[in-house]
């Protein structure tokens, strides 16, 4: 455990290896499950869930030649707490294929927790469409779900303090190397 | 790691007391919401349960209508009040009346009102949000927004833009929207029209002022034209209608002098052969019915935003 600057205790749980390997393990699983890469759109959730999700199709098209489509679910619009929140962010634009009829969406979040930002993306897709399945992948899942929700896909399973924060952070994005950290109270 | 911006007021009054960063997170989410009308399922449930009242004491179709599609795409309840079925008939005050809304537990009051002030009045007597939908020559925020919208849609950025505003300004709430809009996102805003109504005091807003259209025309990457509003105005600001579109008119003749990508935008509703050639209105640099898309989009980010959170002010 560490001290950092601000006097908060973080634990580094993931470091920019462990991610890489376990993004690899999820597309190495996806491409077992979809034989048919042509039909599987892969929807990241803002903001890390997109990153997540590029790195998969990456991965994916190394592997097999066939990059999957990639989309992004904005999910605020289809929450059910927006009325808790004292302050309230930009809504990212939803892009998904206009016709999702026989695909598979796979829905990409950093980090799986309440379960329910998958519902509401859940409920995004079904706007636009009735796709033939919807799974689910998540780079690390830290439990403490409030829904009846599982992950198809899941990078890392770590149990957490329910008064934990899960950091996910990422090079490209945030200037500092990849890593996922657990912050304690 | 820089913090995103975010949203803490409860009403949207005027875009005056906006920073650029709130005008631009309005600006961001709105994008985001016209994707919504693009979709299958027009509809999200970001308001469920929430009750919007549209009080319009001055008639208006189009923002009225708007905000209703707004209200109805984020799932709130609406119900429409106008002046001539309200109590205000009656003698009824602003106040009792807004009281009234407020006792049915309505979340949202979108006003339109002849008295500029009216939307501040209100919001700051009622717990619930307060959205200006106009109030006399104050301002009307929303439209300024989807104008705003509308040029950063096709432009990009707002940055270093040439803005032409013509016409009535003295008594456009609209133009006084988009000027404050604009000059805080760093166009460059002239506006445009006779003495009477253009006096050279509005440069104080930061803005240039001019009385000949056709000293812009070739420069402009935006020529916004507003309504000639005959039911406001007293004859003495111009001799007629037919020397306004003379001097001031955006006649087929200067059409051809703009830019070939320049926009040609009217918040409706078109005077046509007055401040606009009627085939001009239809042509192809026109996006006169694309800002009425886009107003419900921006329409849909305003409520989101003032009802959607726990509506704590800042």
């Amino acid at each position: 455990m560490t001290e950092s600057k601000n006097g908060e205790a973080t634990v580094v749980a993931m470091d920019a290896d462990a991610i890489r390997k376990a993004i690899r393990r999820i597309a190495h699983e996806i491409i077992e499950q979809n034989p048919d890469l042509s039909k599987v759109v892969l929807a990241g959730i803002p903001t890390r869930g997109i990153e997540v999700s590029r790195r998969i199709a990456e991965h994916i098209e190394q592997v097999e030649g066939i990059r999957p489509q990639t989309g992004t679910v904005d999910v605020s619009m289809h929450r059910d707490d927006l009325a808790l929140r004292n302050r309230l962010t930009a809504v990212e634009s939803t892009h998904l294929p206009l016709d999702l009829e026989g695909l598979t969406v796979i829905l990409v979040d950093d980090v799986l927790f309440t379960g329910r930002s998958c519902r509401a993306a859940m409920d995004a897709v079904a706007s636009f469409g009735r796709p033939a399945r919807i799974q689910l992948a998540a780079l690390v899942d830290r439990g403490h779900r409030e829904l009846p929700i599982r992950a198809d896909y899941v990078g890392r399973n770590l149990p957490t303090e329910l008064s934990e924060k899960i950091r996910v952070r990422f090079e490209n994005l945030d200037g500092v190397p990849d890593s996922v950290t657990v912050v304690k109270p | 790691m820089t913090t995103k911006p975010t949203w803490t007021r409860k009403d949207l009054v005027g875009l005056d007391s906006l920073s650029a960063e709130e005008i631009t997170l309005l600006l961001d989410t709105a994008k985001a919401f016209k994707g919504v009308g693009e979709r299958n399922l027009k509809k999200v449930p970001a308001l469920r349960g929430k009750t919007l009242v549209n009080f319009f004491v001055e008639p208006s179709t189009r923002t009225r209508t708007s905000f209703e599609l707004a209200a109805l795409r984020l799932s709130a309840d609406v119900i429409n009040v106008s002046a001539t079925v309200s109590s205000l008939k009656k003698g009824e005050t602003l106040k009792d009346t807004a009281k009234n809304f407020e006792a049915l537990l309505a979340d949202i009051i979108v006003i339109r009102h002849s008295s500029p002030g009216a939307a501040q009045f209100l919001a700051e007597r009622l717990d619930a949000s307060v959205i200006n939908g106009g109030d006399g020559a104050h301002e009307h925020p929303t439209q300024g927004l989807l104008d705003v919208f509308t040029m950063r849609e096709r432009f990009g950025g707002i940055e270093g833009l040439k803005v032409a505003i013509v016409g009535d300004i003295l008594f456009s709430r609209v133009a006084r929207s988009n000027v404050h809009a604009l000059v805080k996102l760093g166009a460059e805003v002239t506006l445009v029209g006779p003495t009477t109504l253009v006096p050279k005091s509005l440069e104080s807003l930061g803005v240039r002022v001019t009385h000949r259209l056709d000293d812009v025309l070739e420069t402009t990457d935006v020529i916004n034209l507003l309504r000639i509003q005959h039911e406001r105005q007293r004859k003495e600001y111009f001799p007629s209608l037919g020397e306004y579109t003379a001097l001031f008119g955006l006649t087929k003749a200067r059409a051809a002098r703009l830019r070939p990508d320049a926009l040609i935008m009217h918040p409706g509703p078109i005077n046509r052969g007055v401040e606009i050639d009627s085939d001009v209105a239809d042509g192809s640099r026109s996006v006169i019915l694309e800002q009425v898309t886009n107003g419900v989009a921006v329409r849909m980010a305003v409520l989101y935003f003032c009802a959607g959170g726990a509506g704590v002010q800042a």
